[in-house]
């Protein structure tokens, strides 16, 4: 049964696009769901989702990314490939282009496949042409047999090309390209220029292709862990070497890992400081990937495997000291890699001080692997006791409290089901709301307090007697 | 260490082989080594010291009392802070603003949190294999099975072998065998009370329990300085805190909210 995508425009329905037999019996897309029906009644009709191609297109990219890097979408329905040093991982042009009809076959996709010397032409021979590899010198050749609608021209112009008798690319190449600007436009000579392979035009490609990229493709897919981690080895030992040839070291490492089945799985590793170790770096991935909450799973194998440095930094080779010793602070970078890979970002940190007058954003916790520039703590006053507590709860913890006066500070409170007797106390601090973040924060009132087993408190009553009904007390955090 | 057996000549030979292993560092040395200074004296570099809260609600008290023998022990190398996740809930986080308060350097100090004990340990023994790390603390919460004799000496001889100190600072455990080289118990005491009764410098009282190879045991009342960045027996009032107390009016208890100390004011904005 014919199979028809249809969506709906102004309000009535559509074909979308149409499967090969659909096509046979004559429905073209554009035609309303309608005369469609009326002119085959058998029909089978999906609702047109572009979105869901946008996704799946993307998924097939991230697969087919294991050809190539460089890769980017080709709309519509295309995939653009810059295959240039990578045929030879496949052995050969023509074997990349057989790998890659069987990965889509395999896949369920019905493809065409050009491989030409620029992208538009290469475009062009896909999708008007015949399909195959082209040699350097027969692009052109090949290319001008194509007819003028792989120019993509708007129908009227592609129509005026027609009329004027001009069927073939070839017509308008042995044609001086000023009049065909002044009746085209100033962009056509540049168009033809590209699809005939004269003007070459760098893709952009989906991710950003990595400064040093090294691939490992097998002939079975692997899937024990020692395999794995043994080609890992083997991928960062060359990358090593290619980032000392370039003076460059790197403060990403991402690892590809390509399944049989088309998943694609991406384990990133960062330094704080850049690094070409190719040791330390296999220790860093194994512990990353002993500590993943989500670990890899090979399925039924990977066949492909990539090591790729998307963030690197000039490193000058240094020079180790006579007694092989490592600097203090590469040193302690190495452990914050270390601990970083092992225990997550998140729980390997730094204390950095920030510019607010609010307790809790006075100073924040950021990953040490994310190195800042020196930070600068305000000066203190000699003979201050410390006024802020070493420790900090977030949020405070309610306290009920028994105070002299009702604005003055707690003669006794009692927290967590212990009371505590208050022995000296220093107050209020008054800090206010930061109402350019929140509106209605109310002002609090801090105290230092000692009880009588020697123990210090930040206590805090929040809201102003007065301006609130009935102002509640706060423990923020304990001083040593 | 005493030989009670008959000597037998292999078993001196091992002892003796032993004895040369454990390098300069080793037990006979600090049994030698009993000082009657004040209490950070007793503790040695590059080794194993475990520390306790006297009571649960002591947790600060033993955090800072590491903190402070850390940054002592590290000599201006970076520390590294190993936190069990239950500290931070139970007695709060660590506040950078706080820590530099202390003079305690925030930013030579690494903060690594752990979810359990067992990381927190390993963390511990990470850190200590650096060579660029001048301390190591280790704050945790409760007991664990994890905190058994072997992770003790695990963390001892990873200790001897670097170059930093380890200080394992435990709340709410009571002390128990291990193969650290002292033992403190920890509480915070009361602080010589700043003019208008205002709480003074961060007070401890700490008591070595136990010392590895016998020796003086003892308790000390100690302030922390932080000009000095060391420990000191709190001074008696004097004439001088007349100066003091010139320097700092009195914010009485009971004050209305006008009265707001200019420099504090300044220290809010």
């Amino acid at each position: 049964m014919p199979v028809v995508f249809v969506e709906k425009v102004k309000g009535a329905l559509r074909l979308a696009s149409v499967d090969p037999a659909a096509a046979q019996a004559g429905l073209t897309p554009g035609l309303t769901l309608a005369d469609a029906q009326a002119r085959t009644p058998a029909l089978r009709t999906v609702a047109h989702r572009p979105e869901a191609d946008a996704a799946l297109l993307v998924r097939l990219m991230e697969d087919f990314g294991r050809f190539s890097p460089m890769i980017a979408e080709d709309a519509p329905h295309g995939l653009m490939l810059d295959v240039t040093g990578c045929a030879h991982l496949f052995g050969g042009e023509a074997e990349l282009m057989q790998a890659v009809q069987a990965r889509a076959g395999r896949a369920g996709f019905k493809i065409r496949c050009a491989l030409a010397g620029t992208p538009q032409a290469a475009r062009a021979l896909a999708r008007f042409g015949p399909g195959g590899v082209f040699a350097e010198h027969a692009v052109r050749a090949s290319v001008r047999r194509l007819p003028v609608a792989a120019l993509e021209l708007s129908d009227k112009d592609e129509q005026a090309l027609r009329r004027a008798g001009l069927k073939r690319l070839a017509d308008l190449d042995d044609r001086p390209r000023a009049p065909l600007a002044a009746r085209f436009g100033a962009g056509f000579p540049a168009r033809l220029a590209r699809v005939l392979g004269d003007e070459d035009v760098r893709i952009t490609p989906h991710r950003p292709p990595a400064p040093v990229i090294v691939d490992r493709v097998f002939f079975e897919p692997i899937s024990a862990p020692e395999d794995v981690e043994r080609v890992l080895a083997d991928l960062l030992a060359e990358t090593a070497g290619r980032l000392e040839q370039a003076g460059q070291g790197g403060r990403a490492f991402e690892a590809g890992f390509f399944r049989v089945d088309g998943q694609v799985r991406r384990i990133v590793v960062r330094t704080g400081q850049a690094t070409r170790d190719g040791a330390a770096m296999a220790r860093l991935f194994r512990e990353r990937m002993g500590a993943l909450a989500n670990p890899i799973d090979p399925g039924f194998g990977f066949d492909q495997m990539r090591m790729a440095v998307p963030w690197t930094q000039t490193l000058k080779p240094a020079q180790p000291g006579l007694a092989g010793e490592t600097p203090v602070e590469e040193a302690f970078g190495r452990l914050i890699d270390r601990l970083t890979a092992r225990l997550g970002p998140e729980a390997v940190l730094r204390f950095e001080p920030m510019g607010s007058h609010m307790p809790e954003r006075a100073g924040r916790l950021v990953p040490a692997a994310a190195r800042v520039g020196v930070e600068v703590w305000p000066d203190l006053d000699p003979d201050d006791p410390p006024l802020r507590p070493l420790q900090m709860f977030d949020p405070p913890q309610p306290v009920e409290t028994l105070a002299e006066v009702p604005d003055g500070s707690p003669l006794r409170f009692r927290w967590r089901r212990v009371l505590h007797e208050v022995v000296g106390s220093e107050g209020p601090e008054r800090i206010g709301g930061e109402w350019w973040r929140a509106p209605n924060q109310k002002t609090r009132d801090y105290y230092r307090v000692e009880d009588r087993q020697g123990r210090r408190f930040w206590l805090f009553r929040q809201g102003l007697y007065g301006e609130t009904p009935e102002p509640r007390w706060f423990i923020h955090g304990l001083f040593a | 260490m005493e030989n009670m057996l008959a000597p037998d000549p292999d078993l001196m030979r091992l002892k003796a082989q032993l004895l040369a292993l454990e390098g300069p560092r080793g037990r006979v040395r600090s049994a030698a080594t009993v000082a009657e200074g004040p209490a950070p004296e007793q503790v040695e570099a590059q080794a194993l010291h475990d520390l306790y809260a006297a009571t649960p609600a002591d947790a600060v008290s033993v955090n800072a009392f590491g903190l402070g023998l850390a940054l002592r022990a590290a000599a201006g190398r970076p520390i590294v802070w190993g936190l069990h996740e239950m500290v931070a809930q139970e007695a709060g986080r660590p506040h950078g603003p706080g820590l530099h308060e202390m003079g305690l350097a925030p930013r030579d100090l690494l903060l690594v949190r752990a979810r359990d004990v067992q990381t927190l340990l390993a963390v511990g023994e990470e850190a200590l294999r650096s060579p660029a790390v001048g301390a190591v603390l280790l704050s945790a919460w409760g007991e664990a099975k994890a905190f058994s004799l072997t992770a003790s000496r695990r963390l001892a001889l990873a200790a001897e072998s670097g170059t930093a100190t380890l200080f394992l600072a435990r709340a709410g455990a009571v002390p128990c065998p291990s193969a650290a080289r002292t033992r403190w118990s920890v509480e915070a005491a009361a602080s010589i009370p700043l003019a208008g009764e205002a709480p003074g410098q961060p007070s401890f009282s700490a008591t070595l329990l136990r010392r590895r190879g016998g020796g003086a045991t003892g308790t000390w009342i100690m302030e922390w300085d932080r000009e000095q960045r060391s420990f000191r027996t709190p001074a008696p009032l004097s004439g001088g805190l007349a100066a003091v107390a010139a320097q700092r009016p009195a914010p009485a208890s009971g004050d209305g909210p006008q009265d707001i100390r200019p420099d504090r004011d300044r220290r809010a904005a």
